[in-house]
């Protein structure tokens, strides 16, 4: 099969589709807006639905209801609409609705630089909608790689029960390369786990391994859905103890599963002594910074999380034991910095290289930061 | 040389971002790795808009323009604002209604592209497809086959357009060879 110029945009909606995705719903917004225009035009095609709602608030909604109907449903946006999703984000996690939130991240805060790059969501993502609650995010850099992790990501939700954030920025989300467009046949898809009893024998939220089987509304099964605190019937309670259980099984579906899911790219990180951190559009320039890098002498390399909520605490962890120093490039003030810090500054020292100008992240000033303290440390 | 790195530049709406779209996707059909991007402002038409393409052998890992071996601005406000990317033996074409500095250190082609849109085809709206023409003869037929060149911009451009981009292309191609004349 050949090659195609693809924008990431493009590409999410193509991966969306072949995991499955028949319902869109969403308000469109820059530098996300390709994702709702493409969707509309393809949907049809596939026998699915689109909706353009009267925001974002009610996209969110939209999805959840139709997720809960049994269809693999989508929605995308930017800064200001996921600010505004983040009360249903949290009732997708609560109701344990499947679904797929794409941010393609610009930046911020407000309505901030609609058309600019910035990677300034990563803690909302974590943290965005309130209580505790599971989150997954992950991180494309390339466009072959929204497309195969736009089908992880349904993978995941449907998996886990859980909503999953494709966390992208404007670089890679406007960004056209080269993708290979795979044959259905080689696409790994997992679908929901469906109830086997009979409809008047199903209990909603009770599950034998932490992730229970569901039902599509319409099927027979009659089950309650419900934002509060629910037992495995579905209905509210107060009681202590099932609360306690369900806050700490929607938690610990995703936290004690993340070997399932845990991707990354590791860079001529062999014999590295200093180890870049980056994701997304940065870790591109990243890529650049250390073979360049490795041309002065200098032992660099990259250590690339792809997923990054629930963080890589092994894999960070494992990196900071062996190397002298990681340096955490981001387009924000240090946000996942503060992640990387705390668990591998005990090993070795964190540094961190920001940018929040609506720019790219240069190989260059990765290069005079790394270069400049290391070569002078040497000459001296 | 293995990398080629183009940056184009104009007002919104004059197609510089579908230009550069077509000359990643030739390089492409041609085997070779492209990446293309754009940075332009909130507005729909006006504004400074700059795209980018780059064209390599090898895998494109920062895929902005760092310095353009080749620079096109359509505009004085775009030139004013991007020549500073040109690299030092870089190549810059320009609209002839721009006034250039006169210490540009590589190679400057001034051509009436916005001129000859007009004239010949009856409408601006070529002016990026002559563009792609002068670019392409400047890069060559070593780079990307001229079929590849005019297939892709048959594809890219409104169908009912065809005949005129292909021919705004050849336009460009003259532009630019008609100076070695």
């Amino acid at each position: 099969m050949a090659y195609k110029l693809v924008q990431g945009n493009e590409a999410c909606v193509e991966g969306a589709l072949a995991a499955g995705m028949r319902f869109f719903a969403g308000y469109p917004i820059t530098p996300s807006t390709e994702i709702a225009e493409i969707s509309s035009q393809k949907l049809p095609q596939y026998g699915g639905k689109f909706i353009q709602m009267e925001d974002e608030i009610a996209s969110m909604a939209a999805i959840i209801g139709a997720s809960l109907a049994g269809v693999k449903s989508m929605t995308a946006t930017s800064g200001p609409g996921f600010s505004l999703m983040q009360e249903n984000l949290g009732y997708a996690a609560i109701t344990e609705t499947p679904c797929v939130l794409v941010n393609v991240q610009r930046g911020g805060p407000s309505t901030g630089l609609p058309t600019l790059p910035a990677q300034g969501d990563i803690m909302q993502a974590k943290w965005g909608t309130h209580g505790d609650h599971p989150t997954v995010a992950l991180t494309p850099n390339s466009v072959q790689e929204v497309y195969e992790y736009t089908i992880k990501a349904f993978n995941i939700a449907e998996k886990f029960r859980t909503p999953v954030i494709l966390l992208m920025d404007e670089t890679v989300g406007h960004l056209r390369e080269k993708m290979l467009i795979k044959d259905p046949s080689e696409i790994e898809i997992i679908n929901r786990k469906k109830p086997t009893c009979k409809p008047e024998e199903y209990i909603a939220f009770k599950s034998d391994d932490s992730i229970p089987p569901m039902a599509a509304f319409g099927e027979g099964y009659r089950y309650h859905v419900t934002g509060l605190i629910h037992d495995e019937t579905g209905f509210p309670t107060n009681n202590s103890q099932i609360a306690d259980n369900l806050i700490r099984r929607l938690v610990g579906k995703v936290e004690n599963n993340i070997d399932d899911f845990s991707y990354y790219e590791e860079y001529k990180l062999e014999d590295a002594e200093i180890v870049i951190l980056a994701f997304g559009g940065v870790s591109r320039s990243a890529k650049s910074a250390v073979d360049k890098l490795r041309s002065k002498d200098l032992k660099v390399g990259l250590f690339r999380p792809i997923t990054m909520w629930p963080f890589l605490e092994k894999q960070i962890s494992n990196i900071a034991q062996k190397v002298e120093e990681i340096f955490v490039a981001e387009m924000n003030l240090g946000q996942y910095y503060l992640e990387v810090d705390r668990v591998a500054g005990k090993y070795c020292r964190v540094e961190k290289i920001n940018k929040v100008n609506g720019e790219l992240i240069t190989p260059d000033e990765i290069i005079s930061v790394i270069g400049g303290k290391y070569e002078l440390q040497r000459n001296n | 040389m293995n990398k080629f790195e183009i940056q184009l530049s104009g007002s919104g709406g004059q197609g510089v971002i579908l230009a550069a779209i077509i000359l990643a996707d030739a390089a492409i059909k041609q085997g070779l790795n492209a990446v293309q991007t754009q940075s332009y402002g909130p507005e729909a038409r006006g504004g400074a808009s700059k795209a980018e393409v780059i064209i390599s052998k090898e895998e494109i890992y920062f895929p902005k323009v760092t310095k353009a071996n080749i620079l096109l601005a359509l505009t004085q406000n775009s030139y004013d604002k991007y020549i500073a990317n040109l690299d030092k033996d870089g190549i810059l074409i320009v609209d002839d209604h721009i006034e250039t500095d006169g210490d540009i250190p590589g190679k400057v082609y001034i051509l009436p592209i916005l001129n000859n849109a007009n004239k010949k085809f009856e409408t601006r709206m070529v002016a990026n497809i002559i563009s792609i023409g002068a670019i392409y003869a400047l890069l060559g037929e070593k780079v990307i086959n001229k079929d590849i060149m005019i297939n892709t911009i048959a594809e890219r451009v409104p169908p009912v357009t065809v005949e005129k981009n292909i021919a705004a292309f050849k336009e460009g191609i003259k532009l630019i060879e008609g100076i070695y004349d």
